[in-house]
């Protein structure tokens, strides 16, 4: 990879993925995004400490999943603070779904986690972030490897590809600490045992069942597959998401495994400030 | 027109003039970037100016650091609304990186800067002159992170992290601007935090 990069100028087509500038051949410029209202219709636990909130949006359109929202808080006294978060359903016009873990001694997550109720509104834009994305028309398969709530733009991923009905061949490693960190587990238990061209791997870091084959431990080169490992042979499109330093680390493994680095798309959730 | 939260606000932070709007400060330096972190080894590495005719000055890594640089403290503000105040940085001023390639930037009105791996980020060339910018290779008094952009990124603080290009290798020079990575993808084309230019149309 360096032998590469330390040969090329700025001026020259760089060989990547990522464009020279402009917008992925055949699309606009995304924007303008207004702030539209959203109102708490449901929500449930998925763990202990992280919420999933049932928004209605109003003049929500959808989007594509691996993108965020940026919502909007604000309080009586016009005091607001703004924070980022993933969009946990598929597309659906009018309303999307967000998997929030609380942060302690966060201004943010414990309002939504904790605090904010049915009928409560907040505001929110987007969808934002055109380059960690997954549509149904790309054709190559896809292998999402997430840490903790990194499995939240994963599993709007997959969510969609099940919804879109497309024979994609989709991976997933998915690394918790433990089973009682796990999000969607009922769901990703189904899909695992119910939809052909769907790999589920639930990984643990620290502890794991009793009759786990894989002892609990920090993702390794034998977790991840090779390019060609697929049915179909063809190089995955990679996304990887959750802390950075599980980001790191995975990234580096793929790219032992032979994952070229333009096929690798990357989405850290750094400490929040909840 | 703002939407109330009910029962928001009881936990806020304290009001900070150097915070812009919409960003709230961390004591962390998180890490964000489209892709893998590039392992970049400096007996290579090379920083491309090219002016508006074409004429390209390659600098070397020895070349970067016989010119003059300054330590700076500055505050960051990143788009994802973390800011980050005081940070501790030392590099070369981008003034002084365009003296030594001595071009005549008469028509050059913008700069597109490049990184090592195709990321890109657009700006008015005044944005990158004098005080405003520069190439940094240390952080906190340690050789610049792989992770946060070492060996060299910009470093542009008056406007958001996106901009401050990590593993930059290249300067174009230009007379019309044309957009970067991010701003491609929505992103505003120019990024001011004072006045919360996150995206296209704010």
């Amino acid at each position: 990879m360096t032998e590469t990069h330390s040969t090329s100028r700025a001026t020259e087509p760089v060989a990547s993925g990522i464009p020279d500038g402009g917008p992925p051949v055949g699309e606009p410029r995304p924007g303008p995004f207004p702030w539209l209202t959203a109102e708490l219709r449901g929500s449930w636990m998925e763990t202990r400490t992280a919420k999933t909130l049932l928004l209605s949006v109003p003049g929500w359109t959808g989007h594509d999943p691996g993108q965020h929202v940026d919502i909007k808080l604000t309080a009586e006294d016009g005091y607001a603070a703004q924070r980022s978060y993933s969009i946990a359903s598929a597309s659906a016009q009018g309303w999307l779904q967000l998997t929030v873990e609380t942060v302690s001694n966060g201004e943010v997550s414990p309002y939504l986690v904790e605090t904010m109720d049915p009928g409560d509104k907040l505001q929110l834009r987007g969808p934002l972030g055109g380059w960690f994305r997954w549509t149904e028309r790309l054709t190559e398969p896809a292998l999402l490897v997430g840490g903790g709530s990194g499995i939240v733009p994963l599993m709007a991923m997959l969510r969609q590809r099940i919804q879109s009905g497309v024979a994609t061949p989709f991976h997933l490693i998915y690394m918790a600490r433990t089973p009682d960190h796990l999000f969607y587990a009922n769901e990703l238990y189904t899909l695992m045992q119910s939809h052909a061209g769907v790999t589920i791997d639930q990984l643990y870091s620290r502890s794991g069942l009793p009759d786990d084959s894989r002892p609990p431990g920090r993702l390794n080169l034998d977790d991840l597959p090779t390019p060609t490992a697929e049915p179909s042979a063809v190089a995955p499109r990679v996304y990887v998401c959750g802390p950075t330093g599980f980001v790191e680390n995975a990234a580096r493994l793929l790219q032992a495994r032979g994952h070229q680095s333009d096929t690798i798309r990357t989405e850290r959730f750094g400490p929040s400030g909840g | 027109m703002s939407v109330i939260s009910r029962g928001f606000g009881s936990k806020r932070a304290a009001a900070d003039p150097r915070i812009p709007p919409g960003q709230y400060r961390t004591e962390d330096f998180p890490v964000l970037s489209a892709g893998p972190t590039p392992h970049l080894d400096t007996a290579v590495w090379a920083l491309d100016i090219t002016a508006v005719d074409g004429t390209r000055h390659t600098l070397s890594w020895q070349q970067l650091m016989e010119l003059p640089d300054e330590e700076l403290t500055v505050d960051i503000h990143c788009v994802t609304k973390w800011s980050k105040l005081g940070t501790h940085w030392r590099g070369v001023p981008v003034t002084a990186l365009l003296d030594a390639a001595q071009f005549d930037t008469q028509d050059t009105h913008y700069a597109l800067v490049h990184s090592y791996g195709g990321y890109s980020t657009n700006f008015p060339l005044e944005d990158l002159l004098d005080d405003k910018a520069w190439v940094v290779f240390e952080y906190d008094g340690k050789p610049l992170a792989p992770h946060h952009g070492g060996p060299a990124r910009l470093l542009v603080p008056h406007l958001y992290l996106w901009k401050s290009a990590k593993w930059i290798n290249g300067i174009e020079l230009r007379p019309d601007d044309r957009l970067g990575f991010w701003e491609s993808l929505g992103y505003h084309a120019y990024g001011d935090p004072w006045q919360e230019q996150r995206y296209v149309g704010d």
